[in-house]
């Protein structure tokens, strides 16, 4: 595993409106890593993830990815660091075929990547999606919209992909399946913050695991140490 | 009746309605993907009109006008939205509604300062002057015209939202713009793009409808109300809607002249009134951003 750090959190506040949600984050994300993330229901595990993109409303502390200062960026240019989020709604935008969707990923990267070449690609690692390019996204099975909101994500070839309860609501099998997957994009460097209610499945997936409690860090170990101390576990997230 | 003057009366009933349609398409766009009713749509309209004869008579040539006009126009739409209505975002729906209804003003007093507030006629192109004999009857060549025009915008508009990467971004920033800014587009710089397009649509109708009716600073407050009414029976934020409703009121109005000319400018709110009654939504609404 690659020591230095990809993602950067130093003391990370935010806030909805008038409430603090986030009281002072640190974690590191290291480059080639699996870091999850977990904790109780509104423990503030999504609105980290939408901090580091650059979602939330008002965010301080220090952010650098990949040795850039996040905050002062908005989320299209975090995007262009390397940095993609697939969120819980999965986001498929209705009206446009899983071919569209997919390009939604290319349009704003440039002349750098080829369109049809990287289709080509995306689906040959989705098998799934390949059959139903010209399908309306939004008709897709669940699981497969969240492949699709996945593939979306990766089209462009990103350093680091925040990944949102990407198990939640989905079928054992395509669960396993993007386990598979996971470890793939891992080997092949890279770095993956994944959120997670299905605690088991995303410590057997991580290399580390922080819990978060009530918008602060309050646990940090190996996802193995983790995964044995079942106290901890049902201390910080018993749902 | 005569049936030769049925169908003439149908197509100036188009040509009128072409206007419409370029005119409710540039209110629908901007409504449908910036969420902000545009009031000052009509003055756009008018200044576009104004633009268009002052560049007419500039350059000696009415092409220059019809071209250089929206252009100039939708740039200064531009700059509106830089300046001004960028900064409602987020906001009630009220607050570019009452900031353009006092920009329309403005607009139409600047005219009336520079030009003056009597009509100016504004002269067709030479090429265009006169009629067409279509076998049923005779046809200003104007209005054939402007329908061809309007419909070759209209497919260019389709190509450009169908077949492009532009296109793609902003049929998708119009139902998710978050999604469109986590995926690397910055939305903003395409909320700017597309109020420039509304803006330029409607001086466009305002150049196109020049020959038609006489150019004068109130021109726009009455197609700004033929605009809304369109985009109401169509469907807030429908570009499909926009065509189909701007044709059927453009068709209607002149229809109803043929019969009873004392009617003809109320017809479109009767028909706004029965699409309200059993179709609130519209003709052909689509899920945009309602407030």
């Amino acid at each position: 595993m690659a020591e230095t750090a990809l993602l950067e959190i130093r003391d990370l506040h935010a806030w909805y409106g008038a409430s603090h949600v986030l009281h002072g984050i640190s974690v590191d994300v290291k480059a080639g890593e699996v870091l999850a993330l977990v904790g109780r229901n509104g423990a503030g595990k999504t609105t980290t993830l939408r901090a580091v993109m650059g979602l939330m409303p008002r965010a301080t502390g220090r952010m650098r990815f990949a040795g850039r200062d996040l905050l002062p960026l908005r989320a299209h240019r975090r995007y262009h660091l390397g940095l993609a989020y697939v969120p819980e709604e999965r986001r498929i935008v209705p009206g446009l075929s899983v071919r569209e969707n997919l390009r939604l990923g290319l349009v704003a990267a440039g002349s750098g990547i080829k369109e049809r070449t990287a289709i080509d690609e995306i689906a040959e690692t989705f098998p799934r999606l390949k059959e139903r390019l010209d399908q309306e996204g939004v008709t897709l099975s669940g699981g497969e919209q969240q492949m699709l909101a996945i593939a979306r994500a990766l089209i462009a070839k990103p350093k680091m992909i925040l990944l949102d309860e990407p198990s939640e609501g989905i079928m054992p099998v395509l669960v396993e399946e993007m386990g598979v997957l996971f470890r793939k994009l891992r080997d092949q460097g890279t770095t993956l913050l994944l959120v997670e209610q299905n605690v088991e499945w995303a410590l057997r997936l991580a290399d580390r695991a922080v819990i978060i409690d009530q918008g602060e860090m309050v646990y940090e170990s190996s996802a193995a140490a983790l995964l044995a101390d079942k106290d901890i576990q049902d201390r910080y997230c018993a749902v | 009746m005569d049936l030769s003057l049925i169908i003439m009366q149908l197509l100036s009933g188009i040509a009128l309605g072409a206007v419409l349609v370029i005119t409710a398409l540039g209110l629908t766009i901007v409504f449908g993907m910036l969420g902000v009713v545009n009031f000052a749509h009509g003055a756009m309209f008018m200044i576009g009109a104004y633009a268009g004869l002052y560049l007419a008579s500039l350059t000696g040539s009415f092409w220059w006008g019809l071209l250089l006009a929206p252009i100039l126009i939708g740039a200064f739409g531009m700059l509106i939205e830089f300046v001004l209505i960028r900064r409602l975002y987020g906001r009630s729906i009220d607050d570019p509604l009452l900031l353009t209804f006092g920009l329309s003003y403005v607009l139409v007093e600047g005219v009336r300062i520079l030009f003056g507030s009597d009509g100016i006629p504004f002269p067709t192109p030479s090429q265009l002057i006169g009629v067409v004999d279509l076998g049923v009857g005779f046809f200003p060549r104007y209005r054939i015209f402007v329908i061809v025009m309007v419909a070759a915008v209209l497919v260019l508009l389709w190509l450009m939202l169908e077949k492009t990467r532009i296109g793609l971004i902003v049929r998708a920033g119009a139902r998710d713009p978050v999604i469109m800014q986590v995926l690397g587009v910055d939305i903003g710089r395409v909320w700017l793009a597309i109020f420039g397009l509304g803006v330029a649509l409607a001086a466009l109708g305002g150049v196109l409808a020049g020959p038609m009716r006489s150019v004068n600073p109130e021109m726009g407050s009455l197609v700004l109300a033929e605009a809304f009414v369109v985009t109401v029976i169509g469907g807030l934020g429908s570009i499909p809607g926009a065509v189909v409703a701007g044709l059927l009121v453009g068709i209607s109005i002149s229809m109803v002249a043929l019969v009873a000319p004392e009617m003809a400018t109320i017809v479109m709110f009767a028909l706004m009134a029965a699409v309200l009654l059993i179709r609130p939504q519209g003709l052909f609404n689509v899920r945009g951003r309602v407030a």
